[in-house]
């Protein structure tokens, strides 16, 4: 039988890359993507699991990690919004977002991506009720919604514009 | 946020999992953790150890046992939403699992943790009071299974006891009857501030309703005046006459108390409307 534990050794993949740290128990994934690892792309919006600013997937479905201990991890694949476009070349997706003028002050637009990136994973050409249902996670104070659904649509048709 | 210190263990078996929560005072289960986590930030929870469910397969499973659809009790909402099983023997429970939260709650969230928590305002609950399910609880001393009326015991409680476990989720399959889900949330997919569930069989209904006790109310009166109804509207409506009245719902910032009595009324006629329609004749 396991013992309970203060800290513990985790081994996960984040972004095609293996981890190996001792996390703290209580350290939420979300601090320990941005502190530990620095991979500040991941942001941390509300703090209650409403706003899905945070949003990572984890072995490929959306997660908010700010609902999701660091440990909770281990032995799991992450991918965070670093990870979108590794060689620096947009993923049409994010293309998109740029040619649809998809955020304004740009603070959910990593959640948004990730949420969205899952979406067209399953559903390649996503109706606009479609975009919707899958973005309710994310909250965008500034937009709308209008321009961000649109830029999901359009990526889905197969193209920015 | 930071969280109050905690302990950590993550057993293979659910044997481990029942040694550890009967060994370790304030040792709790941690199931998809989209409420738990939370009230953790908030303080509002604060164990001492956290007894990760995560590794037992056995509770990730849907399938058949008895002539009952067994739900483990780590299965998602997402599992729910898709499963073949869930669609053969009750799809109600795929389409309330749809509403619940967003997309990646229900990748997380489990059905184990929806009823375990026990909040009023969940949407299992009365809804696996009216399909008459039972709950698969294991401990240091065995197994040990108990209906949905018993199972609900308030605010945040539910017949699982230190210790134990809820292990699975058991809902007879719905043969003949239709099931009904209605209710008013606050914004689409929402919280709800009062929902109805209910079963339509053979001239017999079962309606339970949600968010205005601590656990899920019986609509019992209505129940008695269903039977042998031919569930047109009128019956239906006259059936639920005075269950509003009945109730001794809260008020808060999303109702008054008259306010959710009416809202009642109005959801359990409409639940139990629907569950008719879908009935197989």
């Amino acid at each position: 039988m396991p013992a309970p534990a203060r800290s513990l050794a985790v081994s996960l993949e984040v972004n095609g890359e293996q981890v190996e740290m001792e996390v703290p128990a209580r350290r939420l994934l979300v601090h320990f993507l941005r502190d530990d690892l620095g991979l500040t792309g991941t942001h941390v919006g509300c703090d209650t699991g409403n706003c899905g600013a945070c949003t990572v997937h984890l072995d490929g479905r959306p997660v908010k990690s700010c609902m999701l201990l660091a440990v909770q991890a281990d032995g799991r694949r992450i991918t965070t919004v670093e990870g979108l476009a590794p060689d620096g070349e947009l993923t049409p997706l994010q293309r998109a977002f740029n040619e649809h003028h998809a955020l304004q002050c740009g603070y959910c637009t990593p959640g948004m991506l990730m949420s969205a990136t899952a979406l067209l994973e399953r559903t390649p050409h996503p109706s606009e009720e479609d975009v919707r249902l899958a973005l309710q996670g994310n909250i965008c104070r500034c937009t709308g919604y209008v321009n961000i659904v649109e830029a999901v649509v359009a990526a889905g048709r197969g193209g920015g514009g | 946020m930071l969280l109050r210190e905690v302990e950590y263990a993550r057993p293979a078996t659910v044997e481990e999992a029942i040694s550890l929560l009967s060994t370790y005072d304030g040792a709790r289960p941690l199931a998809g953790g989209q409420t738990l986590v939370n009230v953790m930030k908030a303080r509002a929870a604060a164990p001492d150890v956290l007894v990760d469910l995560a590794d037992l397969e056995e509770l990730r499973t849907i399938g058949f046992s008895d002539g009952m659809l067994r739900i483990g009790a780590m299965v998602t909402y997402a599992q729910l939403v898709v499963s073949s099983e869930v669609e053969v023997a009750r799809p109600i429970l795929a389409e309330v699992a749809a509403t619940i939260g967003d997309v990646q709650v229900r990748n997380r969230g489990t059905v184990g943790g929806n009823v375990c928590v026990s909040d009023p305002t969940n949407h299992l609950p009365p809804l696996l009071v009216a399909l008459g399910a039972t709950f698969t609880i294991r401990g240091p001393d065995g197994e040990r299974t108990v209906a949905a009326d018993e199972f609900f015991l308030g605010v945040y409680m539910t017949a699982v006891g230190e210790g134990e476990l809820l292990t699975a989720v058991n809902v007879p399959p719905s043969n003949d009857a239709g099931d009904g889900f209605a209710g008013l949330t606050v914004g689409r997919h929402g919280t709800y501030v009062v929902s109805a569930a209910a079963t339509v069989s053979a001239g017999e209904a079962r309606v339970a309703i949600g968010c205005v006790a601590g656990a899920p109310v019986r609509a019992t009166q209505m129940e008695e005046r269903l039977h042998g109804s031919d569930f047109s509207e009128e019956s239906v409506r006259t059936a639920a006459e005075g269950l509003g009245a009945s109730l001794d719902p809260p008020s808060d910032v999303h109702g008054s108390a008259d306010f959710r009595r009416h809202v009642a009324e109005v959801s359990a006629v409409r639940a139990v409307l629907q569950a008719a329609s879908r009935r197989k004749s």
